[in-house]
């Protein structure tokens, strides 16, 4: 074995370990030794991506402590994991580098280590979810997942986010409450924990034809309970006080990663531990499929009527989580390599919108209704800039990564064999329609002059580049990371086929 | 299906008890109440996974007196679980709790509508 084949276990540890010595750091500390570990994971994920990319082996399994397999845990790595493990680290990074300002202000001096600490923490469970071959290991780190991202929520001291994080946790907790009894009902029919040992005992319960209704009642509370965590319409009550009043780094961490991890565990059961025949022989994922279209038109909707921009965005996570649940619910390969595309598209452009947008309210006094952010983007161009790369690749504009997904999703539905395929592309025109007339109604607005009387009465200042170096760069890498999924996607997504080949 | 019943009458009291708490949790416009769903939803699992370790006629899963036959022996891996759930459910619980007492202090209520009602006439 390779010693670059130890990167899973050290990468988790690596974050865990710098969330225990965090809290010991005073808060400046603490935040240095965040980006540092943040930087080795990215790296050390690099060259895990590099490795399994180019060599043979497809896929290996780590067994932590030599264990050997029923009673061993392990861990499983492939070029997808590595890749995503990979963007993770560079989405997180960028989010934290590009909230930072807002963070100094909004976070009292004694709290700002533990922030890091919870950061720390989420960045290892995220990571655990994408490597893990363990389903109970999989629940436990759900969970440190929710505690830590309900963290994140709460830790800017206001109404509005304790409220916020308290609706997170009920829901979340619903979600993880059926996962756990999925997983208790999945090891009683097959008595193992570990994915590969349930996969080889569901093949054989579905040859034999026996128990077949309390592996549809299983296979149907695990899928709804993830659906709940990663905030599938209708258990989308929470997110926008989650997204929206929550400081930017947070959300932006929680709509593009947080939700990203549950997507990714999902995909795995449904290949590695369900097998996606049997999956797609069950009705379960045609109610994915219903539910993830009425959140393509429903969040849309509601985006239109919201008059706070850091709620519009939110509200736009919910259409794009739907459009995820779409992919998944066509039941071909196809829909999940469009599903797992625009896990990462819209991991990348929903955490810029987000950044960027603070920018722009911070140059119109704090104010987040549309009426004041009239030529915002003059005022700050930099998150000018952002957004409007942001709110283009969401609607789908060419050489953007919005437009890719998009069309993938397009081409998976075209090729469908089923009564799927209308409505797919329908919503799916209908939801790019709706995309537009919000994204394009607040970009117009932002590009919109104002009289410098005006200015001058409300007191906006403009701020230059040279006044927020740390943002802007922030600002120009996403660009740059969109780009390349925009415009380099076909090697990406036959990364992403090789992985998903892996899984199975 | 009568027998099958009694045979498996703590499965059924289980799911049971799931529903209830998984009902409560969902409903309740009480914080207090909903906790304590998710108590009862966390502690049905609980049980579900006992009843599912256990072996009629054999001991709990600790050597005492030498016996070393894994036949003497219940499983031992769902009561780990059981473990790791419990502390994964007191650690959810005390915060849960813990935010609700900020919640009360700010708005001196439990009911989460209200806080939200109070919340929105905070913004105008």
């Amino acid at each position: 074995m390779a010693f670059v084949q130890n990167v899973p276990f050290f990468s988790i540890m690596l974050s865990m370990f710098s969330g225990i010595v965090s809290s010991i750091l005073p808060g400046k500390w603490a935040r240095r030794l965040n980006t540092f570990m943040i930087i080795v994971v990215a790296a050390l994920s690099a060259w895990l991506f590099a490795f399994m990319a180019t060599s043979d082996i497809g896929s290996y399994t780590y067994a932590m402590g030599h264990f050997p397999a029923p009673i061993g845990n392990e861990l499983r790595a492939g070029v997808l994991e590595a890749g995503t493990a990979l963007f993770f680290c560079i989405i997180m990074l960028l989010s934290l580098w590009g909230g930072r300002e807002k963070q100094i202000l909004e976070i009292t001096e004694r709290q700002q280590n533990l922030y890091y600490i919870l950061c720390n923490l989420l960045l290892s469970s995220l990571l655990a979810l994408i490597y893990t071959n363990d389903l109970f290991t999989a629940y436990v780190f759900i969970e440190i997942n929710t505690i830590a991202a309900g963290g994140l929520i709460m830790v800017r001291q206001n109404g509005h986010c304790i409220e916020a994080t308290i609706r997170y946790m009920i829901m979340s907790l619903l979600g993880s409450g059926l996962l756990l009894m999925g997983i208790c009902m999945l090891y009683d029919l097959t008595g193992h924990l570990l994915m590969s040992n349930i996969k080889e005992q569901v093949d054989i319960i579905m040859a034999a034809g026996t128990y077949r209704i309390p592996m549809l009642i299983t296979i149907g509370i695990m899928t709804v309970g993830l659906a709940i965590k990663s905030a599938l319409f209708p258990f989308h009550s929470w997110v926008p006080d989650a997204y929206g009043y929550s400081t930017v780094s947070s959300g932006a961490i929680l709509s593009s990663l947080v939700s990203k991890g549950y997507i990714f565990l999902l995909i795995k059961i449904f290949y590695r531990v369900i097998g996606f025949d049997t999956i797609a022989g069950s009705h379960i994922l045609n109610i994915l499929f219903i539910f993830g279209l009425c959140g393509m038109i429903f969040g849309s909707v509601s985006a239109i009527g919201e008059n706070d921009i850091r709620r519009m965005i939110a509200f736009s996570s919910v259409a794009q989580i739907g459009y995820i649940y779409m992919g998944l619910g066509l039941g071909t390969e196809m829909g999940v390599i469009a599903a797992v595309f625009h896990l990462l598209s819209h991991g990348a452009t929903k955490s810029l919108l987000f950044v960027s947008a603070v920018g722009l309210t911070d140059a119109s006094g704090g104010s987040r209704h549309f009426t004041d952010l009239t030529g915002a983007a003059f005022r700050n161009k930099t998150a000018g800039v952002g957004f409007l790369v942001g709110s283009f690749s969401m609607v789908g504009i060419p050489v953007f990564a919005g437009f890719v997904s998009k069309l993938l999703f397009a081409e998976a539905a075209v090729l469908l064999p089923n009564w799927k395929m209308f409505p797919t592309l329908i919503v799916l025109a209908v939801s790019t329609v709706l995309n537009a007339i919000y994204f394009l109604k607040t970009v117009i607005r932002i590009y919109t002059p104002v009289k410098p009387e005006v200015l001058a009465e409300k007191g906006f200042e403009c701020k230059h580049f040279k006044q927020q170096v740390l943002f802007g760069v922030t600002i120009v890498l996403f660009i740059i990371v969109n780009l390349i999924l925009g415009m380099k996607s076909q090697p990406i997504i036959e990364l992403i086929e090789q992985g998903l080949h892996n899984f199975m | 299906m009568g027998v099958n019943l009694v045979q498996n009458i703590g499965e059924a009291v289980a799911m049971i008890l799931f529903g209830i708490g998984f009902a409560n949790l969902f409903f309740q416009k009480n914080l207090i109440k909903k906790i304590i769903g998710f108590n009862i939803m966390d502690t049905a699992i609980f049980l579900f996974l006992a009843e599912k370790g256990y072996i009629a006629g054999r001991m709990a899963p600790i050597v005492v007196d030498g016996i070393q036959d894994v036949e003497a022996y219940i499983n031992p891996i769902p009561s780990g679980l059981v473990l790791t759930g419990i502390v994964v459910s007191v650690s959810v619980s005390a915060l849960m709790l813990s935010l609700t007492i900020r919640l009360y202090h700010r708005y001196h209520t439990l009911d989460l509508d209200e806080i939200s009602a109070k919340l929105r006439k905070e913004e105008m």
